[in-house]
C-alpha cells in the first residue's frame, strides 16, 4: 500500500469530541500526523467580554463537559484574585472537596472512554457505573449533573446538604473498595499491557518543551502539580502525594490517573475532616477594578489558567483561557510518529481529550 | 434424509390424474430421482437455514444477557419474555431501512462480497452434523467425504470476501480493514489446522461422525487440552470476535470493512458473524468435546447444542474480559505462540497414538 492520508475525524469514534486528526500512513505505520481543531469553537472568550462578572459564571461550566466544576471554580478564583477577595475558610474546603469529586468523576470518564477505545466495553460500563456515585454527590451539592455552576465569586452557592459528609465518606469507601476491581481488569490483562506499554512514548524533554501539563506530563516523569507547587484554596494544608510515572507511555498515563483517583479519595477525606463551621459565601462587589489577575489550577487534564483584565466596569476587558489540551494536542505528532494506526486510539485516548475547553 | 425422500415421493405420487396421460407424465416425472433429489436438496438447505437462524437468535440473546451481566447491567428485557425477541425487533428495524449504495463503489465487488460471505458461511453448516441422524447425506446415507476438510476450506473463504468488500468500497478505513483480515488469516489458519491435524492423527478419518465415535471412551479435549485451547483461540480469530476483531475495529476503523454497508446487508453481516461463531463452536464440540455423546436421557442433538453453547460462553467471557489486540501483535501471537503450541500438541497426539492409548 502506498502512503495515504487518513482523516480521523471530525466524526470518528476516536476523537471524543469534534476534531480532526489527519494521519499519513504507510501501510499501518504512521509517518505523519496533523491535528486540526476548531470544529467546536464557540467564541467563549468574546462572549466573556460582553457579560458581567456574575453572568460569566454559568458559561464557564460549558468549557469542559468532563470536568465543568474545575473551570467554574477557576473562573471564580481568578475574579476573586482580581477583586482581592478573601473567601471563608469553609468555602475553600468545600471547593477542594468538590474539585476532587469532580476529578474522580472526570478520571473515571477517561478510563471509560479509554477502555471503550481499546475494545473493552466492560471497563467502560464499570467506570460509568462508579462515576454515577460521584455525579450523584455533585448533584446533591448543586442540583445538576453536568454543568454544576456551584462556585460563586466569593464562595460557593450553598452549604453542604444534610448528611452530605456521610454520603461523601460512603462514596469514597465504596470507591476505594472498587478500585482493585477496576485495576484487575487492566493490570492483569496481558493484552492491555501489550496495547499500552511502550506506546505513545513522550520523553520528559519533549513533554516539557511542548508545554504538556497534567497527568500526561507526570506520566513523562516530571513531578509538576499546581496543587503542590502553587497551592490554591487550602491544598497546602492537605497531605497528598503527586503521582508520577517513569514509563512516559500510555501505561504510565493510565497508572498516573488511577493513582490520582486514590489520592483524590484521600483529599476528600481530609477536606471533610478538617472542614470548619462557618459561612460559605461573602458579599462581593459587582464592579471589578482596573487591573489584571491570574488564576492557575490543576484541571484533571492539565494546567488550567485564566487571565482576566478588568477595566473598572462590571464586565471584564479580556478573559483569556489557557486550556491544557490545546497545548497537549500539539504533542500529538511526536507521540504518534512510528506507531500503528491501531495505536492512535490508545495514544489519543490516553491524553483524555475534551474539545470543549480546547476550542473554547 | 430418507424421510424427506419418502414423504415427497409419496405426496407427489398421489397427485390425482383426472385428465389422462399428461398428468400421468407429470406425475411420473415429479417422482423421478432427479426431481426428488432436487427438492430434497432444497428442503435440506431450508432446514439448515432454519436451524442456523434459531441458533443464532438464541446465541445473540445469550451473548447480550451474559455480557450485560459481566458489565454489571441488565441487557434487553422489554421485547418479549426476558428480552428474547429483541433480536427480531432489531432485525425488523434493519430490514425496513433503505439500502444506500455509495456512488463511487465498485458495484460488482460491493454486491458480490456479501453473497460470498453469507453463502460460504451457510455452506459450513451443511457438513456439521448435530447427531448421527441429523446430518446432510446423499440418498445412500453417506455424508460428504472429508467433511472436516470441507468445513475448514469453506471457513477460510470469508476473509477473501472481506478483502473484496473492503477494497471495492472505495474507502480508506474499509481498505485497511480488508487488508487486516487477510493478514489475520495468515496468522491463525496454520496453528488451527495443525490442531485439527492432531485429531485426524488420533482418528484416522476426515469424517465428523468417525471423530465423534472415536471419543466414546474419552473426549479428545482431555488428552489434547493444549490443542483445545489453541483451537478456541484460533476460532475466535476465525470468527472475528474480540480480542481478534481487527478487521472491524470500531474504535479506530469505524466498523472497518462493513462501514459502507447499510440496512439488511449490514444486518446479514452481523447475523453471519454469529452464525460463524455457532459453526466454530460446533466444530470445537465435535472435534474435542465428544460431539453429541452424552447420557441418554437427553437427545443427541440437545447434547451437541448444550456443548456448543458452553463453548460460546467461553467466547463471551473472553469478550467481556479482554481489549482488542493489534495487527502486528496477532501475527506475533499466531506465529510465535500458537504455532509452537500447536506443534507441541501434534507431538502429544503422536505420542498418544504411538503408545496406543486411544
Amino acid at each position: 500500500m502506498a502512503e495515504m492520508w487518513i482523516n480521523m475525524g471530525p466524526q470518528h469514534p476516536m476523537t471524543h469530541g469534534l476534531w480532526n486528526l489527519r494521519v499519513k500512513v504507510d501501510g499501518e505505520v504512521i509517518v505523519d500526523a496533523m491535528p486540526e481543531i476548531g470544529y467546536l469553537h464557540r467564541g467563549m472568550e468574546k462572549i466573556f467580554e460582553n457579560k458581567t462578572y456574575t453572568q460569566i459564571g454559568p458559561i464557564t461550566d460549558r468549557l469542559c463537559y468532563g470536568s465543568s466544576f474545575t473551570w467554574n471554580h477557576l473562573y471564580c478564583m481568578t475574579v476573586e484574585n482580581l477583586m482581592d477577595l478573601e473567601i471563608p475558610e469553609r468555602a475553600k474546603y468545600i471547593r477542594v472537596a468538590a474539585i476532587e469529586i469532580q476529578r474522580i468523576a472526570s478520571h473515571l470518564m477517561w478510563i471509560a472512554a479509554f477502555a471503550a477505545d481499546l475494545g473493552l466495553l466492560t471497563g467502560f460500563l464499570w467506570a460509568m457505573r462508579d462515576r454515577e456515585i460521584f455525579i450523584d454527590l455533585l448533584q446533591a451539592l448543586s442540583g445538576s449533573r453536568l454543568t454544576y455552576n456551584y462556585a460563586r465569586i466569593g464562595g460557593v452557592t450553598a452549604d453542604f446538604p444534610p448528611d452530605f459528609e456521610r454520603d461523601c465518606i460512603r462514596a469514597v469507601d465504596y470507591f476505594e473498595k472498587k478500585m482493585p476491581e477496576h485495576e484487575s481488569l487492566y493490570d492483569s490483562s496481558k493484552i492491555f499491557h501489550m496495547r499500552t506499554r511502550g506506546i505513545g512514548v513522550l520523553s520528559r524533554e519533549d513533554a516539557i518543551n511542548l508545554g504538556v501539563t497534567g497527568p500526561t506530563l507526570r506520566a513523562s516523569n516530571a513531578k509538576l502539580d499546581v496543587r503542590k507547587d502553587r497551592p490554591y484554596e487550602v491544598y497546602d494544608e492537605i497531605d497528598f502525594e503527586v503521582q508520577c510515572h517513569t514509563d512516559c507511555d500510555c501505561w504510565g498515563r493510565y497508572r498516573v490517573r488511577m493513582n490520582e483517583m486514590r489520592e483524590s479519595c484521600k483529599i476528600i477525606r481530609q477536606a471533610i475532616a478538617k472542614m470548619p463551621k462557618g459561612p460559605v459565601r461573602v458579599k462581593t462587589p459587582l464592579i471589578g477594578p482596573a487591573r489584571d489577575a491570574i488564576g492557575v489550577v490543576e484541571d484533571p487534564r492539565g494546567e488550567g489558567i485564566m487571565y482576566v483584565i478588568g477595566d473598572g466596569t462590571d464586565r471584564p476587558y479580556r478573559l483569556k483561557v489557557r486550556s491544557p489540551l490545546f497545548v497537549i494536542l500539539s504533542a500529538a505528532k511526536p507521540m504518534l510518529l512510528g506507531y500503528k494506526v491501531a495505536d492512535v486510539v490508545a495514544i489519543m485516548g490516553s491524553i483524555d481529550v475534551c474539545m470543549g475547553e480546547t476550542d473554547k | 434424509m430418507d424421510i424427506v425422500n419418502f414423504i415427497f415421493s409419496g405426496i407427489l405420487g398421489l397427485i390425482p390424474d383426472p385428465v389422462g396421460s399428461f398428468f400421468e407424465g407429470i406425475g411420473s416425472w415429479s417422482v423421478s430421482a432427479g426431481v426428488v433429489n432436487f427438492i430434497t436438496m432444497l428442503l435440506e438447505a431450508l432446514i439448515i437455514i432454519i436451524v442456523a437462524l434459531l441458533n443464532v437468535i438464541i446465541l445473540i440473546w445469550i451473548e447480550r444477557k451474559i455480557l450485560a451481566r459481566i458489565m454489571d447491567s441488565r441487557g434487553p428485557f422489554y421485547v418479549g419474555p426476558i428480552g428474547f425477541f429483541q433480536n427480531i425487533a432489531d432485525g425488523a428495524k434493519l430490514f425496513v431501512k433503505q439500502i444506500i449504495i455509495p456512488r463511487k463503489v465498485d458495484k460488482f465487488g460491493y454486491q458480490i462480497a456479501p453473497l460470498i460471505f453469507v453463502g460460504s458461511s451457510f455452506l459450513i453448516l451443511s457438513v456439521i452434523p448435530l447427531s448421527p441422524g441429523f446430518a446432510v447425506t446423499d440418498s445412500n446415507g453417506l455424508t460428504i467425504p472429508g467433511g472436516i476438510l470441507f468445513a475448514f476450506a469453506v471457513f477460510a473463504i470469508a476473509p477473501f470476501s472481506i478483502l473484496v468488500a473492503g477494497w471495492s468500497e472505495n474507502n480508506k478505513y474499509t481498505l485497511i480493514g480488508g487488508m487486516r483480515s487477510a493478514a489475520q488469516m495468515m496468522s491463525y489458519e496454520i496453528p488451527m489446522l495443525l490442531t485439527v491435524a492432531s485429531v485426524f492423527l488420533l482418528v484416522g478419518s476426515f469424517e465428523f461422525s468417525d471423530v465423534v465415535s472415536a471419543q466414546q471412551n474419552i473426549w479428545f479435549g482431555i488428552p489434547l487440552f493444549l490443542g483445545l485451547i489453541v483451537f478456541i483461540a484460533c476460532m475466535i480469530a476465525e470468527v472475528e470476535r474480540i480480542p481478534f476483531d481487527l478487521p472491524e475495529a470500531e474504535a479506530e476503523l469505524v466498523e472497518g470493512w462493513t462501514t459502507e454497508y447499510c440496512g439488511m446487508r449490514f444486518g446479514f453481516f452481523m447475523f453471519t458473524e454469529y452464525m460463524r461463531g455457532y459453526a466454530g463452536c460446533g466444530i470445537a464440540t465435535l472435534l474435542f468435546l465428544g460431539g453429541w455423546l452424552g447420557p441418554d436421557f437427553i437427545p443427541d442433538e440437545i447434547w451437541f447444542l448444550i456443548k456448543a453453547y458452553i463453548v460460546f460462553l467461553v467466547f463471551i467471557f473472553i469478550r467481556g474480559a479482554l481489549p482488542r489486540i493489534r495487527t502486528d501483535q496477532i501475527l506475533d501471537l499466531g506465529w510465535k505462540r500458537l504455532l509452537p503450541l500447536a506443534v507441541l500438541n501434534l507431538l502429544i497426539a503422536v505420542a498418544i497414538k504411538a503408545a496406543g492409548w486411544i
